[in-house]
């Protein structure tokens, strides 16, 4: 990760003005304006990605792993290639066996305390969390407490933002897994995850990583942050709904228990017993998401002929846009949460602005045609230590531009008029 | 699309800004209720002075967006002074100015559409625009729905 916080400045920037041709919505919108700042709560999609699945649903639809038919042949290609595809993607050293689909990060995290806790885990072992976890790195390991007898440790935040890391030893001392988000969907801090893991690693601890809001947007490879699990959703890449990933090193997810039981992720089955299937479908219950999985891998097609340098190096100059544009029209009438080094933070804004509640200033900006997340983004435990019940929150992707900007800080300006 | 000055009528800002009511009692004498909308985290306290069936006086603190703090504030008015039919009634027409009611589960339910006239609501007619933002309505009701749930765990 350390490599990603200093893009080089040579790459071309992105053209956004052609990328926005690229995505539906933004010509079939309803004639008004739409400026799209929720990204971080789910992406728009290229019509690459819904041309995928449209095709394979017009083409080449069948069951995948079943028919001995061309067509079921031809399925099962597409589906295991875009594994291969979104496995490269993060740099999975064996993508057709460490990549697992699930619906979303949050069923990948489940998928993990679920297994852990039916395979390794001891009651009384330690779960090492953050403050800042999304409700989906939080929950799963609250109901493994609950029902398992998991210790929960927390590594808490200070008031810019960062990780506190004074005692971090001590934290992770006898600790079995670290859980952490590569970085917050709140405040955008991006996480020392490669610092963390090789910590956490002398503790002979397995080291999940929280990527839903990384690897939408800044290159990710496992090997560099030193991860054993990495967890990311689909929607929130350009890709469709209902389409998860966890990636896994073999050995671990050899030795795990399966998660959900049926159709796929069985060698053999009797009446009193089953053999588990080999990976990754030993994790793949059911029928999957074939056409999700496809669409995924054209969005990572997508991704990738952009490149993901100039995707971050798009983001952090729209970032640095944002914050001086921000503060220098409205000043102290305005809070951004987090880091104030645009390099430690993703694309992601959470303000307070002059004490407006976050649904009223989402409910004029939409006014005007701007999109922003208002509410406690699901990291409750999160908006207790800011003190306060919610935050508005604007956030990128490849297709935002200084117009976005410009259309917040003017929608900004009439909610203080109104309000103020 | 509805504009803005649907909902926020001037009323309403001026609730908002300044809230009527605002504080707490000490309980007993008051009875008091919590009400919260996990949506937003939107949360507020009624506190009531009960005098044999009459809302005798009404105290609300809490946080919330400019829709549910004003609603507040409004109802604290319209209700204070009220006696429980009285406030049942206006709770009747509220809920049917919002085009919603909640059965005994506490799960939304179409209401018929109870006659009354605009002087029965008073200021409360400023609300009458959230119904066109549906996501706001469970802002504007939060408080009455608190309100019931006091006087329901006085009756209990």
């Amino acid at each position: 990760m350390e490599r990603m916080n200093t893009p080089t400045a040579t790459s071309k920037p992105l053209n956004v003005s052609e990328i926005r041709k690229d995505f539906p919505i933004f010509t079939r919108h309803d004639g008004r304006p739409l400026y799209f700042l929720d990204s971080a709560a789910s992406s728009q999609k290229p019509l690459s990605v819904l041309q995928a699945m449209d095709d394979y649903y017009s083409t080449t639809h069948a069951n995948v792993h079943r028919g001995v038919y061309q067509l079921a042949e031809h399925a099962t290609e597409l589906y295991e290639g875009a594994r291969f595809k979104i496995g490269r993607f993060v740099g999975a050293p064996n993508p057709s066996r460490e990549i697992l689909f699930t619906k979303n990060a949050t069923e990948s995290i489940n998928l993990l305390s679920t297994s852990l806790t039916r395979g390794p885990l001891h009651r009384g072992d330690v779960v090492v969390l953050t403050e800042m976890e999304h409700h989906a790195n939080l929950v799963p390991w609250l109901i493994a407490k609950e029902q398992f007898g998991i210790e929960i440790r927390y590594i808490r935040i200070d008031d810019n933002g960062y990780l506190i890391l004074d005692e971090i030893d001590k934290i992770l001392e006898d600790a079995k897994v670290l859980s952490v988000t590569l970085t917050s969907n709140v405040l955008g801090t991006l996480n020392p995850v490669a610092k963390l893991a090789r910590l956490a690693h002398k503790n002979g601890a397995i080291v999940i990583g929280d990527g839903a809001q990384y690897v939408p947007h800044i290159a990710t490879d496992v090997n560099e942050l030193g991860l054993d699990f990495l967890a990311f959703t689909g929607h929130k890449m350009l890709g469709p709904t209902g389409i998860g990933v966890l990636w896994g090193k073999a050995d671990l997810l050899e030795d795990l228990p399966p998660f959900l039981g049926g159709g796929d992720m069985i060698t053999d089955v009797r009446l009193d017993g089953f053999t588990p299937n080999e990976l990754p479908w030993k994790f793949e219950a059911g029928t999957p998401p074939i056409a999700e999985a496809i669409g995924l891998g054209a969005a990572v097609d997508y991704l990738e002929n952009l490149g993901m340098d100039r995707v971050r190096e798009h983001e952090v100059a729209l970032l640095s846009y944002a914050f001086e544009k921000l503060e220098s029209n409205f000043g102290k009438d305005i809070t951004i949460h987090g880091p104030r080094n645009i390099s430690d933070r993703s694309g992601v804004i959470s303000f307070d602005f002059n004490n407006i509640h976050p649904h009223d200033i989402s409910q004029i900006l939409d006014q005007s045609g701007v999109c922003v997340r208002a509410g406690h983004h699901c990291a409750k435990p999160l908006m207790r230590h800011l003190g306060i019940a919610a935050t508005a929150r604007a956030s990128f992707h490849i297709y935002n531009e200084s117009a976005d900007v410009d259309a917040l800080i003017d929608a900004l300006a009439k909610a203080q008029a109104f309000f103020g | 699309m509805p504009g803005l000055e649907d909902l926020y009528r001037e009323i309403i800002l001026d609730h908002y800004k300044n809230p009527r009511n605002e504080g707490t009692f000490p309980t007993p004498p008051a009875i008091k209720a919590e009400g919260h909308n996990p949506l937003c985290g939107d949360e507020l306290t009624v506190y009531l002075i009960l005098e044999d069936d009459v809302i005798k006086d009404i105290r609300i603190t809490g946080q919330g967006c400019s829709i549910s703090r004003s609603s507040a504030s409004l109802m604290s008015v319209a209700v204070k002074g009220k006696t429980l039919a009285q406030v049942d009634r206006l709770l009747k027409i509220f809920k049917s100015m919002m085009s919603i009611s909640t059965n005994a589960n506490g799960e939304p339910e179409a209401v018929e559409p109870e006659e009354y006239s605009e002087r029965e609501l008073g200021e409360l007619v400023a609300l009458q625009g959230v119904v066109k933002f549906p996501v706001r309505i469970k802002c504007a009701t939060l408080s009455w729905n608190t309100l019931i749930q006091a006087l329901e765990d006085r009756a209990s």
